[in-house]
């Protein structure tokens, strides 16, 4: 690690190395920095996807034809899928907020390998521009959605190709974030910060970063086979030529049921890291949401049969999958428990991130629950394959992962930029948002209780009211995400200053300047307390006395 | 109160409810002391925040009431889906063909039929045919769905309870047309639904009977014509009653073919030999054939009535 002696003041936003302006950016090392490319293209591709979505909801509130054909409409559900889960929510917390702040809360200067740091977001790029082109390309979108089912994947005669490759070259820069993330945790935390005196955020990466590396390279190998099929008709999975489909379904979902915690433990770890700043109180059960969140990524791994029940799968492992599945959702439920326990006796200041955090654990107990019809075999048949499932995994994404993404934004923002920003926008953003969505995807589980598939351009006319609704609440969401983006982009310029720590957290990010010096710290803190540590010593002594402590 | 449109309605309709009973407690419960905690706890109050830091009893009773209520809601959907696979052995079979993008319904002798009409308050077992790629046959108002993969033989079943038109969809993204890939199934009397199969014409393809399959597996037709044909030995076209000489211990008689003689001609050829053809070539089928399958293989001589 080099010195800061030449111009330590200077903010990383500011600080000039080898290149200047826009190419000082693209040959960054700096985390913070590769954090903020990784943001900029993300909120680019969430619009793009998001405005994907609306049109599609727009199509859909009437029956029948109205501003698409059905070609393109299939593309569409397949683009917005593939660009929002490869490019949006798999990467999205993990590369922004964790390169921004997982070597801030454990006091290092930058992550353990910044140039591979920097390759990571060149095959993002890659992948990102491949995943564009195939929506551009003669061939036309791909049209088989995100899951890319054989056979009519080995057959379809749209980009399929482009797609696939995109997807596999963007889960190789996930696999070196997980890696860079593991070894930075495991060799670079300050001195004294033990496991178990390292904050929650970074325990919620280091559970992600394993399934990265280890269930990435699944999906990777299977999309390659995909392509071997439809290149060399080798014959994997295609029954026209010897294979089995439903070999596919379980490579894909061994890698993708994973994938859904790699969404949602970081999300889950910018939640607990919320909660205690703006209750001014240490997180309750510490240990417990440190382990479950390893739990989550464990147990996570046996479950991906969940999405095959009505595949023909025999008898047991339907029950074994399922049995599975109701195990995993009890880690969820210790840390929704703790979260909600942290406030308790808390000082709690209502300020924009604790309103998305708060929203999170509502929107992500409805996702939680809806699960849990999900994973009962009984009801599993009438559900699966309809907008049950739909709405279901759109709480879970947006309601969780996109709703602590925006907690997320709102709490760092001040330290990212060294500016405020208006906390009456914010909220008066939220507003649209928490509407918009709930009006976009709720009626979904209604229609979809009542047997509307998905993936349908098309309906009966008995389901139009939901589509309806969906419709509606599409607009309002869009308005919300534009005010959203709006207030933050506005106020990198014109913000109020920021102060170092403007919402009294106690984690090492807040010790520091805002925004940040290059190398983040001048001197390396040392470690003695467990870091959410909110009151005087005497305070915590009298606490000690009359409720246990378990870190 | 749970009346549903199919004998499996039931109990997906009670795991639901028991799901969504759960559900709706927790998410309002934890919402609401959410709220009031913002309140009560509300910094303006300047109260300074309490600094304990969790609790092992907690931790240990919020760890088990979740473990025992989701133990309860797997074992309560499992139970409640154990029936779906379990098909009655007198079940009507109706084989569901997907193709992108209908569906068609095979009754067997060739009827095929584009919507599904089944008689009320009988057992069927749909099984599941994809001629290309995946599609998944849903009927939601029955609460049965399973996807239909080429080369897998899936199937499901469902006792319809009451006479009436029901959708039934294509669940698995297949293609352009998925959405139009839907038809209904009308539920009817039984007898309505017997007139309704009998003047179905047969369209598909007619399967072999039972006896043909047996002549032709075991090898019969290599030295027997359908067609009237002579081949090694006599044809079989028009046999069944047919009059002709036969050398019997030398001496020849005219024997009219009927069940006695074609159960002797096939388990001991050598004793009547049809005038013409040669002693010898055809070997007797004694420990071959059990007598079950010799009087398939009559009935069906009895078909091959010449024209
Ligand atoms: C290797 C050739 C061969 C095979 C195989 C063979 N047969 Fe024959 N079969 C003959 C010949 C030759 C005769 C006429 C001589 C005789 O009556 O024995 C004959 C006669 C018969 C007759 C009497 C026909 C008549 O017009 O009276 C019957 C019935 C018959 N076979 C049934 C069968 C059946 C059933 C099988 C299969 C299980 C079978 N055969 C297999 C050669 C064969
Ligand atoms: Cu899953
Ligand atoms: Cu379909």
């Amino acid at each position: 690690m080099s010195h800061s002696e030449t111009h330590p003041q200077v903010s990383y936003l500011e600080y000039q190395g080898k290149y200047k302006g826009i190419l000082g950016w693209l040959t960054t090392t700096d985390h913070k920095r590769i954090a903020l490319l990784y943001m900029y293209c993300i909120v680019v591709f969430f619009f793009v996807a998001a405005i994907l979505g609306l049109t599609m909801s727009i199509e859909k509130m009437r029956p029948g034809q109205d501003i698409m054909n059905a070609q393109t409409y299939n593309g569409l559900f397949t683009v917005h899928g593939i660009i929002m889960i490869f490019m949006i929510v798999i990467p999205g917390l993990a590369a922004v907020f964790g390169n921004f702040a997982l070597p801030l809360l454990i006091g290092a200067r930058d992550v353990a390998f910044p140039k591979l740091n920097l390759f990571s977001w060149y095959l993002y790029v890659i992948g990102a521009i491949l995943a564009v082109l195939s929506q551009l390309l003669k061939g036309g979108a791909p049209d088989t959605g995100w899951t890319f089912y054989v056979p009519y994947s080995a057959g379809s005669s749209t980009n399929v190709i482009w797609a696939l490759t995109a997807a596999f070259i963007l889960g190789f820069s996930n696999i070196l974030t997980g890696l860079n993330f593991i070894v930075t945790i495991h060799r670079m935390r300050a001195p004294g910060m033990t496991w178990f005196k390292m904050p929650l955020f970074p325990w919620s990466l280091y559970a992600t970063a394993w399934i990265q590396v280890l269930a990435t390279p699944i999906v990777g190998i299977t999309l390659l086979m995909v392509i071997a099929e439809r290149v060399l008709h080798i014959g994997f999975f295609d029954p026209a030529l010897g294979g089995d489909p439903v070999l596919f379904q379980h490579l894909f979902w061994i890698y993708s049921h994973p994938a859904v915690y790699i969404m949602i433990l970081p999300a889950m770890g910018v939640i607990t890291e919320i909660f205690p700043t703006f209750s001014q109180k240490p997180v309750f059960g510490y240990g417990a949401i440190a382990i479950s969140s390893l739990a989550i990524a464990f147990v996570g791994y046996f479950v991906w049969g969940h999405h095959m029940f009505t595949s023909g799968i025999s008898y047991w492992s339907k029950w074994f999958f399922s049995f599975l599945t109701f195990i995993v959702a009890v880690p969820s439920a210790i840390k929704v428990f703790n979260w909600i326990s942290t406030m308790y006796g808390g000082s709690i200041q209502m300020r924009p991130p604790l309103l998305y955090a708060i929203s999170f654990v509502f929107l992500f107990m409805i996702g939680g629950f809806t699960g849990l019809f999900l994973g009962a075999l009984a009801t599993n048949v009438q559900l699966h394959d309809t907008t049950f499932v739909v709405a279901h995994f759109h709480y879970i994404i947006f309601g969780g992962m996109g709703f602590a993404f925006f907690a997320a934004i709102h709490y760092w923002y001040p330290k990212m930029y060294g500016k405020m920003y208006s906390d009456r926008w914010a909220y008066i953003a939220w507003g649209f948002t928490f509407v918009g969505f709930n009006l976009l995807y709720f009626p979904q589980f209604i229609i979809g209780v009542q047997g509307m598939p998905r993936r349908y351009f098309d309906y009966l006319p008995q389901f139009q009211w939901g589509h309806m609704l969906s419709g509606f609440g599409a607009f309002i969401l869009l308005i919300g995400l534009i005010l959203m983006a709006w207030n933050l982009i506005y106020h990198v310029k014109r913000g109020a200053i920021a102060p170092a720590n403007p919402w009294k957290g106690v984690t090492l990010e807040w010790q520091i300047a805002s925004p940040p010096t290059l190398e983040n710290f001048e001197e390396i803190p040392v470690i003695k307390h467990n870091p959410y540590w909110f009151g005087t010593e005497e305070e915590i002594k009298r606490e000690k006395k009359s409720v246990t402590r378990n870190t | 109160m749970f009346e549903g449109a199919s004998n499996l309605a039931a109990g997906v309709d009670r795991s639901f409810i028991l799901i969504l009973a759960i559900a709706v407690f927790f998410t309002v419960g934890i919402t609401a002391f959410m709220i009031w905690t913002v309140f009560k706890y509300n910094r303006k109050k300047n109260k300074p925040a309490r600094q304990f830091t969790g609790s092992v009893t907690l931790e240990i009773i919020w760890t088990a009431i979740p473990l025992i209520l989701v133990l309860v809601i797997f074992f309560y959907g499992w139970k409640n889906y154990a029936p779906m696979r379990k098909v009655p052995a007198d079940a009507m079979q109706v084989t569901a063909i997907g193709r992108m993008w209908e569906w068609s319904f095979d009754y067997g002798n060739g009827k095929i039929s584009k919507i599904l009409v089944l008689p009320v308050d009988k057992a069927v077992k749909m099984n599941l045919h994809s001629v290309d790629v995946n599609h998944g046959f849903f009927i939601p108002a029955f609460r049965v769905k399973e996807d239909v993969i080429p080369s897998y033989n899936n199937y499901l079943w469902f006792i319809p309870k009451f006479k009436g038109e029901y959708d039934i969809f294509c669940s698995s993204y297949c293609g352009l047309q998925h959405s139009g890939m839907n038809t209904k199934t009308k539920v009817v009397d039984p007898a309505d639904f017997t007139l309704w199969l009998d003047s179905l014409p047969a369209t598909g393809n007619i399967p072999d009977a039972e006896g043909l399959t047996l002549l032709k597996n075991t090898g019969c037709i290599a030295c027997h014509s359908l067609d009237g044909a002579k081949l090694v030995g006599p044809t079989f076209q028009a046999i069944y009653g047919k009059k002709h000489i036969v050398i019997t211990d030398g001496k020849e008689i005219e024997i009219e073919v009927n069940d006695a003689y074609l159960i002797s001609s096939i388990l001991d050829p050598g004793k009547d030999i049809v005038k013409g053809f040669n002693k010898g070539m055809m070997q007797p089928y004694r420990d071959k054939l059990s007598d079950a399958q010799i009087t398939l293989i009559i009935d069906y001589l009895k078909t091959l009535t010449g024209k």
